[in-house]
């Protein structure tokens, strides 16, 4: 990230003392709350690809207000309209069946962040107990878990989703289940060293000592500290989902029923786009999976940075970040 | 005296509170896939090898040693932290050692319990579970920076262990019984400190914040790790008068485990020194710190720091390493270190005796003083 390069501003709070510490918890929350948007907020980048993800959502919910055209009806078509050149009637040109791109584009995100967001919810569960119990339980079970993770991690992704969507048929339900089975292990992977190091720091051994149970503890002292990490690598997931699904529909085995950016590339390059010159029935679709693939990866970096447990901060210091603390023996194996 | 939730608490007063007798932690060593293959017997680590003492009611005892000694495995043993290999822990007169794993008692055992004490069968003997046994004896660890998790509040960290044995009560309560303990551990006005999280918190704070975490479930005997060595100078002494007053205010005992002979004479009445897994010497601190019985007691005085620069002292710098606790020396295990060792050291393991009063060492050529 290009952060180090910025000269580091001094921190607009100062450090909390008696006023800090009388606050009510749900004040407290709030602040800790604006420390972390204002550590976010810090990473310009980061507001640039939430602004970029913002944008894309907020054209996939209001695509039937902003879309030109409906995208199911057919008027009637004629030769002109097919690959029209883009004109004031088609802002993008029209694809190969005559019909509006920026329509199909507007709509098509809905498919790619329904997609998007519904297999990195899948990935997230899985990766997350899998990782969690993997790495807070171990033993024969967690090894059991590990070597299935790594199974899963060898196979090559693509060819699998490929057989599997063929098999079970192109649904977008169905894609959404295989990317979603599919893209998990390295959620697991993270969490579990993650949890594998938190369980050993004396906090998780006070707990022992208080009496607490192995549940409570997971619950209390190790969930809490994973989640942050759970959650940045969920918005990444989602950028690797996005792009699965349209590789898949650009092979040819997205849903039919519904156009995503995949499939608009699809139907492009197979039905002669390039030789006819249709520049703009390849460029929207690829460009629209650029934009929300780049948004969210800037704002998972950036998450990333913002949660990052080894960035620890200390009373002292008024900026919350840290120098590292040496990493935990056993945590090195992501 | 009852305790919080009705049950029988022991009393408190004069008596032998805690005894641990030829107590034996090993850990094994890894065979190897070769040494699994040929059967080679399994090594182990002699961590603790055969600790016994006793400690008093509202005693404050030492447990002193270097690095690697077994003192922080004696104080996971005693927690049942670790399940000790032999000899035995008997608390208030119970045994123990053995609790271990079963955290807590099956509802049904219970509830079996319940229905002896409510026919007054007057064969009827409460047994500790682990539980119990948790709620009276607590630990403080020794790195405040370590042993509070980042993200919980004061208050969600002193109020934990009560949530875990099920005593929160109303919230107003919890509330009330979180700002004693922290007012106790020294931390007024406790609203002050209720909603902070650690990395706002001075580690001598922290460690205070650990000690009220531990006095909220009104332990009667609390155990000690390293409780200072990781804070400044200037505020060990607080911490350390902190748990004097903590003893003379409600009766607890410590078992204060340090490496640091200075403090363990500044609060304590009686220190044990540990060497390799076993205790060498016993006794009132006065004793100890006026008459060392052991050559090992006498090298950890002689390198205490003298405020005076022109007070010289020989200094007794042992030389060698510890002996590995894997293959532990014949005879006298520190006679390989010791100045003062003879033939016979290498031969005969010295019997463990009582040299004066309440003062004894483990070691041949020690006699009594004057």
């Amino acid at each position: 990230m290009p952060r180090a390069f910025r000269p580091r501003r001094l921190p607009e709070v100062g450090v909390p003392g008696r006023g800090a510490g009388m606050m009510k918890p749900t004040a407290r929350w709030r602040e800790r709350l604006a420390s972390v948007v204002r550590l976010f907020g810090r990473n310009r980048m980061g507001l640039v690809g939430l602004a970029m993800l913002g944008l894309a959502i907020g054209v996939a919910v209001l695509a039937p207000w902003i879309a030109p055209y409906d995208p199911e009806t057919t008027g009637r078509v004629t030769i002109d309209d097919i690959y029209a050149r883009p004109s004031a009637a088609h802002l993008l040109g029209t694809d190969d069946g005559g019909k509006d791109v920026l329509s199909a584009l507007v709509y098509g995100a809905r498919v790619s962040l329904v997609v998007g967001f519904a297999a990195s919810l899948i990935s997230m569960l899985i990766g997350g107990s899998v990782g969690l119990i993997a790495g807070f339980y171990g033993g024969r079970v967690g090894n059991l878990m590990m070597r299935l993770t790594d199974i899963f991690l060898v196979i090559p992704d693509l060819p699998l989703m490929i057989v599997i969507v063929a098999m079970v048929g192109p649904s977008l339900w169905n894609i959404i289940i295989v990317i979603g089975i599919l893209g998990w292990t390295g959620t697991a992977r993270i969490v579990r060293s993650q949890a594998l190091s938190l369980k050993e720091r004396q906090f998780v051994l006070r707990a022992r000592a208080i009496g607490a149970g192995n549940f409570h503890i997971l619950r209390r002292h190790i969930f809490p500290l994973v989640l942050p990490l759970i959650v940045t690598n969920t918005v990444l997931v989602i950028s690797l989902s996005i792009l699965e699904e349209s590789t898949l529909s650009f092979l040819g085995l997205g849903d039919p029923t519904t156009l995503s950016w995949g499939g608009m590339l699809n139907f492009a390059f197979t039905r002669g786009a390039i030789s006819t010159g249709a520049w703009w029935a390849l460029v929207a679709p690829g460009l629209g999976i650029v934009w929300v693939v780049l948004g969210c990866t800037l704002l998972g970096n950036a998450l990333e940075e913002a949660f990052n447990p080894r960035l620890q901060s200390h009373h002292l210091q008024g900026e919350e970040r840290m120098i590292a603390r040496p990493a935990q023996p056993g945590a090195s194996d992501a | 005296m009852t305790g919080p939730d009705g049950s029988a608490l022991p009393t408190r007063g004069p008596g032998v509170l805690l005894t641990v007798e030829g107590l034996c932690k090993r850990f094994p060593l890894p065979r190897g896939f070769i040494g699994t293959l040929t059967n080679r017997p399994t090594e182990a680590v002699h961590a603790i090898d055969g600790i016994s003492f006793e400690l008093q009611r509202g005693e404050i005892m030492a447990l002193v040693g270097e690095s690697g000694c077994g003192k922080t495995t004696t104080a996971l043993t005693l927690m049942g932290l670790l399940e000790a290999d032999e000899g035995t822990i008997r608390f208030n007169g119970e045994d123990v050692t053995h609790l271990g794993r079963s955290v807590e008692a099956p509802r049904a055992t219970i509830a079996a319990l319940e229905r002896q004490s409510f026919r007054r069968e007057p064969s009827f003997q409460p047994t500790l579970t682990m539980k119990d046994l948790r709620r009276q004896v607590q630990m403080v660890f020794q790195d405040p920076y370590e042993s509070l998790n980042p993200r919980a509040t004061v208050f969600e960290t002193v109020a934990e262990p009560l949530e875990v044995h099920g005593l929160a009560g109303t919230r107003d309560q919890l509330l009330e019984r979180v700002r004693r303990a922290l007012e106790d551990a020294g931390l007024h006005p406790a609203e002050d400190y209720l909603w902070r999280r650690p990395h706002e918190l001075s580690g001598g704070q922290r460690q205070r914040v650990v000690i009220a975490g531990a006095l909220v479930l009104e332990p009667i005997l609390l155990i000690a790790d390293e409780p200072v060595s990781m804070l400044d100078v200037s505020i060990r002494a607080e911490i350390l008068n902190l748990l004097d007053d903590l003893r003379t205010r409600r009766g607890i005992s410590v078992l204060c485990i340090t490496h640091d002979l200075g403090t363990a004479a500044y609060f304590t009445d009686r220190i044990a020194v540990m060497y390799l897994g076993r205790i060498v010497e016993s006794g009132p601190t006065q004793a100890v710190l006026a008459h060392p019985l052991h050559p090992y007691t006498r090298a950890l005085l002689s390198v205490i720091p003298v405020p005076n620069p022109r007070l010289r002292r020989k200094r007794m710098i042992l030389t060698g390493e510890t002996p590995n606790p894997v293959h532990l020396p014949r005879g006298c295990r520190f006679h390989p270190r010791c100045p003062i060792a003879t033939a016979r050291c290498a031969e005969a393991d010295p019997a463990w005796r009582e040299v004066t009063p309440a003062h004894s060492a483990a070691c041949h050529e020690a006699v009594a003083p004057g």
